[in-house]
């Protein structure tokens, strides 16, 4: 795991080699790739960063609009997909790039995947590169710890977060472990990823906000995807980090249309993405609140308001750097999540912003999460407990009389 | 009464049993209720009762076999379901599938109780190096059981747990592989070390979690693991290894290797989920995985009676499809032969195949275990005793004339040297440095294990009193 945090200079470096990385034997994987473009987002000015891409602050979170420094060529450069499309085509090109890749999980196969991130896969790789497993989700989970001990980098697909409840033996107990307990003889560069979050009226049980339970596991990483863009960076880092990692895909954001580049590109583990620069007050969120966030921002705006949005996609460990320069700049922070109230991601953000950077806030920080209940059916109700915009808005202005 | 009787078989509604089994013809439908048990096959009688009450009848005799000719016409057509996986027949005889076989599976063993090879007994050959080297690594295990035993009882080491009674399985099992299978223990099966060139000096650095341990410290002792002797680190949670060998095997699978995995399980672990669900996944897949079940008898203070209700493990590989085999656990040429004929199947026919040791845990479960709290001494000297696989072993090996009992001595003696030789070498190494608590999390350290280590630090430099003075800073 890189830790590239602004002091330490030792980011990343960037060849232009990366097509031309020789696929090393299975069992004699460098512990470090070199060699890509990572792509940071940066909020202060890094003279150490990477090449920075035009266009890459997005004003507007539903990227749908032209891009803000798009090139003179005739052509608009990159192509767009749909997220679900931009994660397939992540995980083509890693399985492209690299034979050890495999995907388990169930329907995954023939039928493509529930939703459809496997499709075309199957006939592609052949069905023992994209397994079709039975439903179990402990052992097929076991089974890619297994494979990975042994050289393979799995990535196992949870038909939604949670299920995985049932795979959280072999997530905390032998995931994150194996390689502390086994004195670092045995990694396992696994990826766990699956839907999770509130859909539409998918009921209490398929409504589960998973990072929240998993946090606190030593040993693994996790991530939240937003966007097309991202989604197709984090999972090839995933997929390439010699941690666990689980990357965490919204229901609802599937069908995210935006222009990514054509070029390949991977994003940083670690780090938080600048959605929108401002002065006013920080709002940090991930996943789908990010939209939520995005809206109210809009009327914020328009009432004067200032916003700075940060998606902190890295929900293990937190992006501290990029939190606490926004932090210091504004001295207002508001968190937007869909965890529930009590021990969710917002639960621990606020106290890990408190703790570092107590003396840069003006206000104590302000927390707008779910209720502490199950997601009800009714759409009504669902909609009540899911943070909406208006909420947001009010929040902002309180914070900022 | 019979004019009830629709020629219709769905009018079972109105039919009263006796038993479970009956059998009618569509025709004349007779019901003939006896208190035949279960696994009894009841058959259309040959005189048929025609529609008068009268002669309705009790019977507790076996028919002899009906014809079918009696029943019509159109069934003809139907007499089986075609599936994917394979034909159905159908059948009008209502008959369950008895909770149990008439016997009990049997047990393949090769020698008898006093180490005699049995006639005519198909087994793989042992020749003179092996077995001596199964016998001396056996001598080993027990010794050094023994010893550690005692150094947890004396305080020096916090906990261990024996393989008495099961060195047999240990060893012969190993001495059937080769250094390529891949291991995945549960945890009474530090013999598999032993054959594959573990020393004692290794075995005990990890008890002692000193810094010479692969494992850094970090797990309690008996928790081995060598990457160099493809052997996965043991972890505490039970069964987990199953999932966890398919895996490995499709791994294998995908590299085409010649090799295969072998896992082992208690029969307590069988309980878990995991199994179940191991089992399914390695035929589904064509996993070359050999899954060992040591069936000791005991899970701690729970016997295989409270465990599960099937005649032992090996019944439960036909369920997922798997070809099994049931093995005197305590017979080391039946076990050899047994995990070799095995993993000739397992990697030329890409199958998983399980194997059931029938043996005993003659030790308590750990050092925090008194087995004598919950069942009789006599039954653990019994099998102490009489049935001790490496005396039978040893038996054996004398008569073909390559062991003898200067041998014996000084293998013993050797033995017992070497591993105290060990432990007080152990006790004296350092223990792992307070760096090696924040390595290996991830793969390199994180910002936040930065911190946290840094203020540990800290804090140990400000109140050196309250924190071990052995541990290296």
């Amino acid at each position: 795991m890189a830790t590239v945090f602004g002091a330490t200079s030792a980011a990343i470096s960037v060849s232009s080699n990366s097509r031309k990385l020789h696929l090393p034997s299975r069992r004699s994987l460098p512990g470090r790739r070199a060699g890509f473009l990572v792509v940071r987002s940066d909020a202060g000015a890094n003279p150490n960063a990477g090449p920075r891409r035009a266009g890459q602050l997005i004003t507007n979170a539903v990227a749908t609009k032209a891009d803000a420094a798009a090139p003179s060529a005739p052509s608009k450069p990159g192509h767009e997909l749909l997220l679900f499309e931009a994660l397939r085509e992540g995980l083509e090109e890693e399985m492209a790039r690299d034979p050890t890749v495999c995907v388990m999980g169930e329907d995954v196969g023939h039928y493509g995947g529930s939703y459809k991130v496997t499709k075309g896969l199957a006939d592609k790789y052949g069905d023992l590169r994209v397994l079709d497993t039975p439903i179990a989700e402990n052992s097929f989970t076991g089974m890619g710890i297994g494979a990975a001990m042994t050289g393979l980098r799995p990535i196992i697909e949870g038909m939604n977060m949670g299920f995985l409840l049932l795979a959280f033996n072999q997530i905390s107990n032998n995931c994150g472990m194996l390689h502390y307990t086994s004195g670092g003889q045995f990694k396992i560069p696994v990826v766990i990823r699956g839907p999770g979050g509130v859909g539409r009226q998918l009921g209490a049980e398929h409504s589960q906000r998973l990072e929240s339970y998993f946090q606190s596991i030593p040993g693994i990483q996790m991530v939240a995807c937003s966007t097309p863009y991202n989604a197709k960076g984090l999972m090839k880092a995933a997929i390439r980090s010699d941690n666990p990692v689980i990357l965490f895909e919204h229901v609802l954001l599937y069908n995210l249309k935006e222009r990514i580049p054509d070029e390949e590109y991977v994003c940083s583990l670690e780090e938080a993405e600048m959605v929108r620069p401002g002065e006013h007050v920080t709002i940090l969120t991930y996943s789908r609140m990010r939209y939520h966030v995005m809206q109210a921002a809009k009327t914020l705006v328009n009432k004067g308001y200032d916003p700075e949005v940060i998606d902190i996609r890295s929900l293990k460990p937190f992006d501290l750097h990029t939190i606490g320069n926004s932090v210091k700049k504004t001295h207002r922070v508001l968190i937007v999540e869909e965890c529930m109230r009590t021990g969710g991601i917002g639960a621990s953000l606020t106290a890990a912003i408190t703790e570092n950077f107590h003396d840069y806030l003006d206000a104590p920080i302000v927390c707008l999460s779910s209720q502490d209940v199950p997601t009800p059916y009714a759409a009504t109700l669902e909609e009540v407990t899911v943070v909406q915009p208006a909420q947001i808005v009010t929040a902002v202005e309180e914070l900022c009389q | 009464m019979i004019n009830r009787f629709k020629s219709k078989m769905g009018s079972l509604g109105l039919i009263h049993f006796s038993s479970w089994s009956s059998s009618f013809t569509r025709k004349s439908p007779v019901l003939v209720p006896f208190p035949a048990s279960l696994t009894q096959n009841l058959r259309i009688p040959e005189r048929k009762f025609g529609n008068s009450p009268a002669h309705f009848r009790f019977c507790s005799r076996r028919f002899e076999s009906g014809k079918v000719e009696t029943l019509s016409d159109d069934v003809d057509a139907n007499q089986v379901l075609d599936l994917p996986e394979g034909k159905v027949k159908f059948t009008p005889e209502m008959r369950f599938i008895s909770e149990t076989a008439k016997e009990r599976e049997s047990c393949y063993r090769v020698l008898d109780d006093n180490g005699k090879q049995i006639m005519c007994s198909n087994y793989a050959e042992v020749g003179p190096e092996v077995a001596v080297k199964m016998y001396t690594d056996m001598v080993v295990l027990q010794t050094m059981d023994i010893i550690f035993y005692e150094a947890q009882r004396q305080g020096r080491i916090s906990f261990y747990l024996t393989t008495v009674g099961e060195e047999a399985i240990n060893i012969a099992s190993a001495a059937a592989l080769t250094l390529d299978d891949i291991v995945l223990p549960q945890y009474r099966e530090p013999g598999v070390l032993i054959w594959r060139g573990f020393t004692v000096q290794e075995f005990a650095n990890q008890c002692f979690s000193n810094k010479a341990d692969y494992g850094k410290g970090r797990q309690m002792p008996i928790h081995y693991g060598s990457n160099k002797h493809n052997y996965f680190t043991v972890a505490s949670t039970v069964a987990s290894q199953l999932p966890h060998a398919v895996g490995v095997a499709y791994s294998l699978k995908m590299d085409r290797k010649d090799a295969c995995v072998v896992t082992y399980v208690g029969d307590g672990g069988t309980s878990e989920g995991d199994f179940h669900a191991a089992l399914n996944f390695a035929a589904v897949t064509e996993a070359p995985v050999i899954f060992i079940c040591r069936n000791n008898g005991w899970a701690i203070s729970t016997p295989t009676s409270d465990q599960f209700r099937s005649d032992g493990v090996v019944v439960k590989g036909r369920a997922y499809g798997i070809r099994s085999i049931r093995v005197d656990g305590n017979d080391a040429l039946a076990m050899y032969s047994a995990v070799y004929a095995a993993r000739e199947m397992a990697i030329s026919e890409q199958r998983p195949i399980l194997i059931e040791a029938l043996t005993y845990r003659v030790g308590h479960h750990s050092t925090s275990d008194d087995s004598t709290k919950y069942r009789p001494v006599d039954e653990i000297e019994l099998w102490k005793v009489e049935r001790d696989p490496v005396t039978r072993f040893r038996k054996w090996i004398e008569r073909n004339g390559w062991w003898s009992g200067e041998a014996e001595i000084e293998a013993r003696n050797s033995a017992r040297k070497q591993i105290l030789h060990a432990i007080q070498e152990a006790e004296k190494v350092e223990k792992p440095p307070v760096a090696d608590i924040f390595t290996d999390v991830y793969d390199c350290l994180p910002s936040n294990l930065v911190e946290q280590e840094k203020r540990l630090r800290e804090t140990i430099k400000r109140h050196p009193q309250d924190y071990p003075s052995d541990v290296p800073v």
